[in-house]
C-alpha cells in the first residue's frame, strides 16, 4: 500500500495540486470567490453542459453496441477470433489526430456516407458519438467480455432446468454476476469521453468544446491559470462523484464469483439466431472498427505513382534535401515507443498490483477513498499533469523535467487504473476459503498466494499488462510535452509528420499510423496467445 | 499480506533494474547527446516548438567551432512552448529559447524570462526585425501568414486567385475559403491580425462580418484546415476536399515541391500576396540559465550564416540576416512578400484577448 501511495503523492497530487493552487492563489491567498465567477459565465456553462449530455450519449451508444460484441467473444468460437479481439482493440491505442483523419475520410465530404446516401456528418455531434464508439469498443468488450467467459454457463444452464425461462436465467443469474464488470466498463467509457480532447477538437469543429478541450486552451494557449484551475477542480469533482457513486455500487453486487476456464465456455454457435449474432456483431465490427483502420491503411499505400511502399520506404530516412522533421529517421519511433511503452508497462503493473492487492485484503473508508483516487488520473486533463510537473519535479535529485523517465511516469499514471480495475474484480472474486484451505494444510502465505490466487488471476494479470502498454504506446497528451526530439514516440512523431505540409510527410504520417497499428495488433495478439498457452494449466 | 508486499517490492525493484537498462538503451540509440551528458558545461540546451528543426550538420558545425553540444527540448506548439517557459520562469530547463514570435513577444518580456545579451552579428540582421532595444531578445527568422490558392481549381474556373483581404470578399470567391481558430491556432491569429492591421482596429469586426457572409469556414487548427480542407495540398486531394482557398503560410508552395516524389516542375499552390500577416521568431538567453557562456555562444550561432542558410529547408522561415542566400526552392517556387502591414507587439499585447473574444462571438456563434 505505501508503494502506489508514494506513487501517487510524488507523481499525481503533488504536481497537479501545485498547477491548481497557482491558478487559485494571488499574493499567498487563497481567491475562492474565482470559482463562483468562471462558473458564472454562460460560454463556460455551455461547455459544461455539453460535456456532460455528449458523454452520457457515447456511454449509452458504446453499451448498446459493444455488449453484444462482449457476449459473441465470450460465448463463442469462430475462426479469427483471437485476431479480431486485438484488431478491435487497436483504435483504442491510436493517437486522435490519426483517427480523426480516418473519420473524416469516412462521414465528411466525398466520403462514403456522402457518395452512398448523401450524408455528411463532420462537424455534427453524431461523428463524435460515433468516433467515441470506435474508441471505446475494446473497453466493454475486454472488460466485461474477460469475466463473462470465466463465468461457468452451468450456472445459468441450471436455473434453467431448475424452470427459469432464457430472460429470467440470464437475469436473476448472469446479469448480478456481470453487473460490476459491465459497472466498470461503463464508468471507464464515462470517463474517456467526458475527458474527451482529440475527437471532439477534430471533428467537431471550434462549435463544441468539452471542459478538458477548454481546460488546455485556457492553460497551454492563454495562460489563463484561475480559470483553467477552476475546470480543473469541476472535472476533479464531477470524476470524483461518479466514481463514488460507482464504488458504491460495485461494493454491493461483487462477491466470489465460480470462475472457470474460458476455454470450455464458448462453443461454436448453434442455430440461426446465434449465427445471426455473430453475423451482427462481425457486420458491426467490421463498419465501425476495420472500415476507418482500412482508409489508413488505404492511404499509406496511396502514392502518387499509384499504389506502392514509397512513404515506407522514405521512413528509413532522415529526410529529403538533408532535412529533417526530426533528427533520425521517423522509423525509430517505433523502437523508442516499444521501449517508453515496456518500461511504462512494468511500473503500471507493479503499482497497480500492488494497489489491487491491498484492496482486495483490507476494507474500510481510507482504503475506499484510495480505491477512487487511483482513477483519478484518467479524469484529469495531460496538459494539467504535464504543466504541474514542470513546476514541481524541478529541484534535483527529482528534476525529472528534461529526463527520459518521465514519458513513462505519465504513461503509468494512465496506466495503472486499467491494471487496477482488470485485476480487483477477479482478486476479489477468488473465494478466500480456498486461501483459509491452502494455510489449514500448511501452505506459508507466499505459497498460498502462488498456489491459489496467482493461478487465478494470472489472465487478468496478462490482460491489465496488454492494456496498460497498449495505452502507453498511444498516450500522446503527456509525452507531447516531454518526448526529446531524438527519441519520438510513434504518435508524436505522426502529430509532428502531420503538422508540416507537403504529399511524403502526409504519406509517412500514414504509413506510420499503420505502423502504429500493426505494432499494437502484434502485441495483443501475442498476448491473447501467452493467454491461451497457459490456460491449460488451471 | 506481508509476504505479499514483499514479493511485490522484489517486483519492483526487478523492474526498476530494468528502467534503467532501458533507459540506457535509449540514450545510447540518440546520437551525440547521451555521450555529451556528463560533462556538464559543455552541453548547452536549447528549449523550443514542434517546430524547430535543423541539420545535424550545422549542429555539429557549432560542436566544432565553439565546443559545446545542443540538446534540444521540445514542448508543444509556440503558445504552449512559451507558456511553459513562463512556468518555469527562474529554474528554466535550458538555456536559451528559441520560438517568441512578435504576437507574443511581450507577454515574454513582461514575465522578465530572459536575459539582456547582445549577440555578435547583429549588425547584420534586418534593423525592422529587432524590435527590442534592450536586446532581451534576438531576431532569428521571418515568415509570412497568408492565404493559398489551389492553382488547378482556378485555372479549371477561368477565374483569377484573390490577391488581397478585399478580395476574399467578392462573390466569385464565395464559400471557397478555410481557416483557422484564431483563438487556438496560430496562423488563425496572424489571419485576424493581418485583418486589423488592413482594415483598422475599427473596421475589422466589419469585414469580418461580410467573411462570414461570404462563407468563410473556420476549423480549428492547421493540420485539418490544410490536410482536410484544402483542395490544393497533398493531403486535400487525397481526401477530396472542396476548399481552393486555406490560410497557411508563404512558404506552403516551395514545401508541397520538397516533399513529393518526384518534384513537380511547378508548385501546386500559391499564395495571395496581399493578404499576409509578417511573424517575425526571436530567440533568447533564460533568466537563470545553467549554461550562461554556452547560452550566449548560441544565441551568436543563430543568427551565423551557417543556421540562417540551413533555416530555410528545415523551418520553411526567412532568414534575417540580410546576407544569407534563400535555397533556389525558395526563390523559384514561393512568392515574395513585400513588408506587409503590421500590429506592434505593444498593442497586441494589450489587445489579444480582446480581439479573439470578439471574433469568437462575432464569426464562430
Amino acid at each position: 500500500m505505501a508503494v502506489p501511495v508514494a506513487f501517487f503523492a510524488l507523481f499525481f497530487a503533488y504536481p497537479v495540486t501545485a498547477i491548481v493552487g497557482r491558478g487559485l492563489k494571488a499574493g499567498g491567498d487563497w481567491q475562492f470567490g474565482r470559482i463562483g465567477e468562471v462558473l458564472g459565465r454562460p460560454d463556460i456553462l455551455d461547455v459544461l453542459w455539453f460535456t456532460t449530455w455528449q458523454a452520457l450519449a457515447s456511454t449509452a451508444l458504446t453499451l448498446l453496441i459493444a455488449l453484444p460484441g462482449a457476449y459473441v467473444f465470450a460465448r463463442f468460437d469462430f475462426p479469427g477470433k483471437q485476431v479480431l479481439r486485438a484488431v478491435v482493440t487497436v483504435p483504442f491505442v491510436l493517437p486522435t489526430v490519426v483517427v480523426g483523419t480516418a473519420f473524416l475520410a469516412l462521414l465528411g465530404r466525398g466520403g462514403l456516407l456522402d457518395e452512398l446516401w448523401g450524408v455528411r456528418l463532420d462537424t455534427t455531434v453524431w461523428a463524435i458519438l460515433l468516433a467515441h464508439v470506435f474508441f471505446n469498443y475494446a473497453v466493454v468488450v475486454r472488460t466485461v467480455g474477460g469475466l463473462w467467459s470465466q463465468l461457468d454457463p452451468r450456472q445459468e444452464e441450471a436455473a434453467r432446468v431448475l424452470g427459469a425461462g432464457r430472460f429470467a436465467a440470464f437475469r436473476r443469474v448472469t446479469l448480478p454476476a456481470l453487473a460490476p464488470a459491465v459497472a466498470a466498463a461503463a464508468l471507464m467509457v464515462f470517463l474517456f469521453t467526458f475527458t474527451s480532447f482529440g475527437v471532439v477538437q477534430i471533428l467537431g469543429g471550434p462549435a463544441y468544446s468539452t471542459l478538458e478541450v477548454e481546460i488546455y486552451r485556457q492553460t497551454a494557449q492563454l495562460l489563463d491559470l484561475p480559470t483553467a484551475a477552476v475546470l480543473t477542480l469541476v472535472q476533479f469533482a464531477a470524476v470524483g462523484g461518479i466514481l463514488a457513486v460507482h464504488a458504491a455500487t460495485v461494493r454491493r453486487r461483487e462477491r466470489a464469483l465460480r470462475l472457470v476456464d474460458p476455454a470450455q465456455t464458448s462453443r461454436r454457435p448453434r442455430g440461426a439466431g446465434q449465427w445471426a449474432l455473430l453475423g451482427g456483431v462481425l457486420l458491426t465490427a467490421l463498419l465501425l472498427i476495420l472500415l476507418p483502420l482500412g482508409v489508413l491503411v488505404e492511404r499509406s499505400f496511396d502514392g502518387p505513382g499509384g499504389y506502392g511502399f514509397g512513404y515506407y520506404e522514405a521512413l528509413q530516412s532522415v529526410g529529403a534535401g538533408g532535412s529533417s522533421t526530426f533528427l533520425v529517421p521517423p522509423l525509430e519511433a517505433v523502437g523508442n515507443s516499444l521501449r517508453y511503452a515496456l518500461v511504462a508497462t512494468l511500473i503500471a503493473l507493479v503499482i497497480g498490483g500492488l494497489a489491487a492487492a491491498a484492496l482486495t485484503r483490507r476494507a474500510g473508508r481510507l482504503v475506499r477513498g484510495f480505491d477512487a483516487l487511483l482513477m483519478l488520473p484518467l479524469g484529469v486533463s495531460a496538459v494539467t499533469v504535464g504543466f504541474g510537473f514542470l513546476i514541481t519535479l524541478d529541484k534535483p535529485p527529482l528534476d525529472l523535467r528534461t529526463s527520459w523517465i518521465l514519458v513513462p511516469l505519465a504513461q503509468a499514471l494512465v496506466g495503472v487504473p486499467f491494471v487496477v480495475r482488470t485485476m480487483l474484480p477477479v482478486l476479489r472474486a477468488v473465494d478466500d476459503r480456498l486461501r483459509e484451505a491452502a494455510a489449514v494444510l500448511g501452505a506459508s502465505p507466499l505459497r498460498a498466494w502462488r498456489e491459489v490466487d496467482l493461478p487465478l488471476v494470472r489472465r487478468a494479470v496478462l490482460v491489465a499488462a496488454g492494456f496498460a502498454f497498449a495505452v502507453s504506446l498511444g498516450e500522446f497528451g503527456a509525452t507531447v510535452f516531454i518526448a526529446r526530439p531524438d527519441t519520438p514516440t510513434l504518435p508524436v512523431a505522426v502529430a509532428r509528420l502531420l503538422g508540416r505540409s507537403g504529399e511524403l510527410n502526409y504519406g509517412q504520417a500514414m504509413a506510420l499510423s499503420t505502423i502504429l497499428m500493426l505494432v499494437c495488433a502484434v502485441s495483443l495478439l501475442l498476448l491473447e496467445r501467452i493467454r491461451t498457452d497457459r490456460s491449460g494449466e488451471f | 499480506m506481508n509476504t505479499t508486499t514483499k514479493y511485490a517490492a522484489t517486483a519492483l525493484a526487478a523492474a526498476l533494474g530494468v528502467t534503467v537498462l532501458a533507459g540506457c538503451g535509449s540514450d545510447d540509440g540518440s546520437a551525440g547527446s547521451g555521450a555529451s551528458k556528463g560533462s556538464g558545461s559543455k552541453t548547452v540546451t536549447l528549449v523550443s516548438h514542434d517546430s524547430f528543426n535543423v541539420s545535424d550538420k550545422v549542429l555539429k558545425a557549432f560542436t566544432k567551432e565553439t565546443g559545446y553540444t545542443v540538446r534540444t527540448l521540445k514542448s508543444g506548439d509556440a503558445g504552449a512552448a512559451l507558456n511553459q517557459e513562463i512556468l518555469t520562469k527562474g529554474s528554466p530547463r535550458g538555456d536559451v529559447f528559441f520560438g517568441v514570435d512578435n504576437t507574443l513577444l511581450s507577454r515574454a518580456l513582461d514575465n522578465g524570462l530572459f536575459t539582456a545579451y547582445e549577440a555578435k552579428g547583429l549588425d547584420r540582421v534586418a534593423p525592422d526585425t529587432q524590435t527590442d532595444e534592450k536586446h532581451r531578445v534576438t531576431p532569428v527568422d521571418t515568415g509570412d501568414i497568408c492565404v493559398n490558392y489551389d492553382k488547378k481549381y482556378f485555372a479549371d474556373k477561368k477565374l483569377a486567385p484573390p490577391k488581397t483581404f478585399a478580395d476574399l470578399l467578392k462573390p466569385a470567391y464565395k464559400n471557397l475559403l478555410v481557416t483557422e481558430n484564431a483563438a487556438s491556432s496560430s496562423p488563425g491569429l496572424g489571419f485576424l491580425l493581418g485583418t486589423i492591421a488592413a482594415e483598422g482596429e475599427d473596421g475589422y469586426e466589419a469585414y469580418w462580418k461580410k467573411l462570414k457572409a461570404n462563407g468563410v469556414k473556420v476549423v480549428d487548427g492547421w493540420e485539418q484546415a490544410y490536410n482536410e480542407e484544402f483542395s490544393g495540398s497533398a493531403g486535400g486531394r487525397k481526401a477530396k476536399a472542396d476548399r481552393p482557398l486555406v490560410v497557411s503560410y508563404a512558404s506552403s508552395p516551395p514545401v508541397e515541391v520538397l516533399y513529393a516524389d518526384p518534384q513537380p516542375k511547378e508548385a501546386p499552390t500559391g499564395v495571395a500576396t496581399g493578404t499576409c500577416f509578417r511573424q517575425t521568431e526571436y530567440a533568447g538567453l533564460l533568466t537563470g540559465a545553467k549554461n550562461e557562456a554556452g547560452g550566449k555562444a548560441l544565441l551568436d550561432f543563430l543568427i551565423s550564416k551557417t543556421f540562417q542558410e540551413d533555416m530555410p529547408l528545415n523551418m520553411f522561415v526567412n532568414p534575417v540576416v540580410e546576407d544569407a542566400e534563400l535555397p533556389e526552392l525558395f526563390t523559384e517556387h514561393g512568392e515574395k512578400v513585400d513588408t506587409p502591414p503590421t500590429v506592434t507587439p505593444e498593442k497586441i499585447a494589450a489587445n489579444r484577448e480582446q480581439w479573439i473574444q470578439s471574433w469568437q462571438s462575432l464569426v464562430l456563434k
